[in-house]
């Protein structure tokens, strides 16, 4: 295995993340396209680790610390869809215009 | 190494399965035109990127991404759907109508990554193969070099979970709250 067969691979699941959180109108779908680019960078991070052996396994370390980050930016991220989705009846980002001026 | 080489290790035909695989999910999670089917796309696509993780060596990482998202984040995203989204069958404006742009815009972060890293790295291969990295290793960075880093994300996980609650509680009007007290 060389390690550049994992970092094209994520690159293609970063791509197919950018493409699903422009294209996408719904918030929580919106999310899970930010949670593929965040298991592609996952992917990247522990590929370096097994390229460069590290003594610490820093590589598998920081994915573990990328892995908390996102679980608490969804539990806190669906918490404001749902405040918004109760006050606007709304999920769609498109009729989410309230602070445009 | 020549492709024919690369092509002759069995470990590398679990790497194309493993990976078209999860391809393949992540294209129907962010093309699905149902809510529902797309949460449940992601399940294979992480499910595949643990498997990834165990042929990189790193078993612990793989079993802490099927707790942590399948077993967790997947949970919460599917109440997020049921809670914001009465009918889950199929909705035609679920997506915006420009396509176009985002698709190249797409293509061209995926030409740029991919031509930065074969670039890079060229055909360096990986260091470790088959021996699963030890999970004392990885307590001992996190417990020690890694100690106040742990802590701290571990404050912003407690931090995040009681944000969560009091934004997504639902405040009294004030009839209720006049019905609490007089209760």
């Amino acid at each position: 295995m060389i390690v550049n067969q994992f970092l094209v691979l994520a690159a293609a699941l970063f791509a197919l993340g950018v493409y699903g959180l422009l294209v996408r109108r719904n918030i929580v779908l919106i999310l899970l396209s930010v949670e593929l680019m965040l298991n592609a960078v996952n992917i990247n991070l522990v590929a370096f680790e097994a390229m460069l052996n590290t003594p610490e396994a820093l590589g598998q370390v920081f994915a573990i610390f990328v892995i908390t980050v996102a679980a608490a930016e969804v539990g806190i991220g669906l918490a404001i869809v749902l405040m918004i989705f109760r006050n606007r009846r709304s999920a769609n980002v498109d009729e989410l215009n309230l602070m445009r001026w | 190494m020549s492709f024919a080489d690369w092509i002759s290790q069995p470990v590398n035909w679990v790497f194309l399965v493993i990976g078209l695989a999860v391809l393949v999910s992540a294209f129907r999670v962010v093309t699905s035109r149902n809510v529902v089917h797309a949460a449940l796309f992601l399940v294979g696509a992480l499910g595949g990127s643990a498997g990834l993780f165990l042929l990189l060596s790193a078993e612990f990482v793989a079993w802490v991404l099927v707790l942590v998202y399948i077993g967790a984040v997947i949970v919460l995203f599917l109440f997020g759907i049921m809670i914001t989204r009465a009918p889950t069958g199929l909705d035609e404006g679920l997506d915006s109508e420009q396509k176009v742009w985002p698709a190249l815009l797409s293509l061209a972060v995926f030409v740029t990554l991919a031509w930065g890293s074969i670039e890079a790295f060229g055909t360096n291969p990986l260091a470790t193969t088959g021996t699963p990295t030890v999970t004392e290793i990885l307590g001992e960075s996190l417990l020690g070099r890694f100690v106040i880093p742990f802590e701290m994300v571990g404050f912003v996980l407690l931090a995040a979970l009681i944000g969560g609650i009091t934004i997504a509680r639902r405040d009294l009007t004030p009839v209720e709250e006049e019905e609490r007290i007089t209760a």
